[in-house]
């Protein structure tokens, strides 16, 4: 009875430690990026430019089961002459541990600002692409996903 | 070189804008993985891809390790002059991969 007793405290022991164990290992994917990062990307790419929210459409799946790959369109309103386009568009992502996803740079030749390309998504959030255009302005845009399996592992 | 797909049209009207889809099969290592025994398996990512056409430069991207595995990227040049489009991925360590594909502009 004793002995059996022993072995009950000892197992919650176990158990208790193997769930601190697992509160500490997922401590830092809890903590390891939001909107700040994002903001801060943000800055290291354009400075303190002000971004005007407009002209700027990011199509994502409105629920993504898979993030480890997730297919995204960015599209923006520009006449794309030679005197006037699209010169880069940055996507950044507010969860992702690293909030630079990718940057397309466009050129007068590319005719039509749209871009498409398969991306990884730590979990459920809005991602957002920033279009600077061949005059410097900065226009911005996002759009949030549902990511049900997160690529938390993967990325 | 195997790995690589691309869809060009083969032939455009002049100042039309074609849809262009280039595809290298790599698996994008984030750097942010474990394997099996915890070993953190390390980045192994293309950063950089380009298309020109006869040496003018149309599109280019900076990828980072968000971007998923086999990066396919979709995007738009206005035809203007018949030629020949080279695409070039290249990898952290400098490793080129590339291919080429003509167009006829009538």
């Amino acid at each position: 009875m004793r002995d059996k007793a022993l072995f009950n405290a000892t197992r919650r022991q176990i158990l208790t430690a193997g769930g601190g164990a697992v509160l500490i290992s997922s401590l830092p994917l809890s903590a390891f990026a939001d909107e700040a990062d994002l903001l801060r990307a943000r800055t290291d790419l354009f400075g303190d430019r002000p971004i005007q929210e407009e002209r700027v459409t990011v199509k994502l799946p409105p629920i993504a089961e898979n993030g480890h790959s997730v297919p995204l369109s960015v599209s923006v309103d520009s006449p794309m002459t030679d005197d006037d386009y699209v010169k880069q568009i940055a996507i950044l992502s507010p969860r992702n541990t690293l909030p630079l996803i990718g940057q397309f740079h466009l050129t007068p030749f590319s005719g039509k600002a749209q871009v498409s390309t398969r991306i990884r998504m730590s979990g459920t959030q809005a991602i957002q692409a920033v279009a600077e255009m061949s005059d410097g302005s900065l226009w911005a845009g996002s759009t949030e996903t549902v990511v049900t399996l997160a690529a938390c592992v993967v990325l | 070189m195997t790995g690589i797909r691309l869809s060009v049209p083969e032939t455009a009207a002049r100042g039309e804008v074609v849809e262009i889809k280039a595809l290298l099969r790599h698996p994008m290592e984030s750097g942010f993985r474990r394997g099996s025994r915890g070993e953190v398996i390390p980045r192994d990512i293309i950063t950089r891809f380009e298309c020109d056409l006869d040496g003018t430069l149309v599109f280019a991207s900076d990828f980072h390790p968000a971007i998923a595995a086999n990066p396919l990227i979709t995007f738009h040049m206005r035809a203007t002059e018949s030629g020949v489009l080279t695409f070039r991925w290249t990898d952290q360590n400098g490793e080129v991969w590339s291919d080429t594909a003509s167009i006829a502009v009538t």
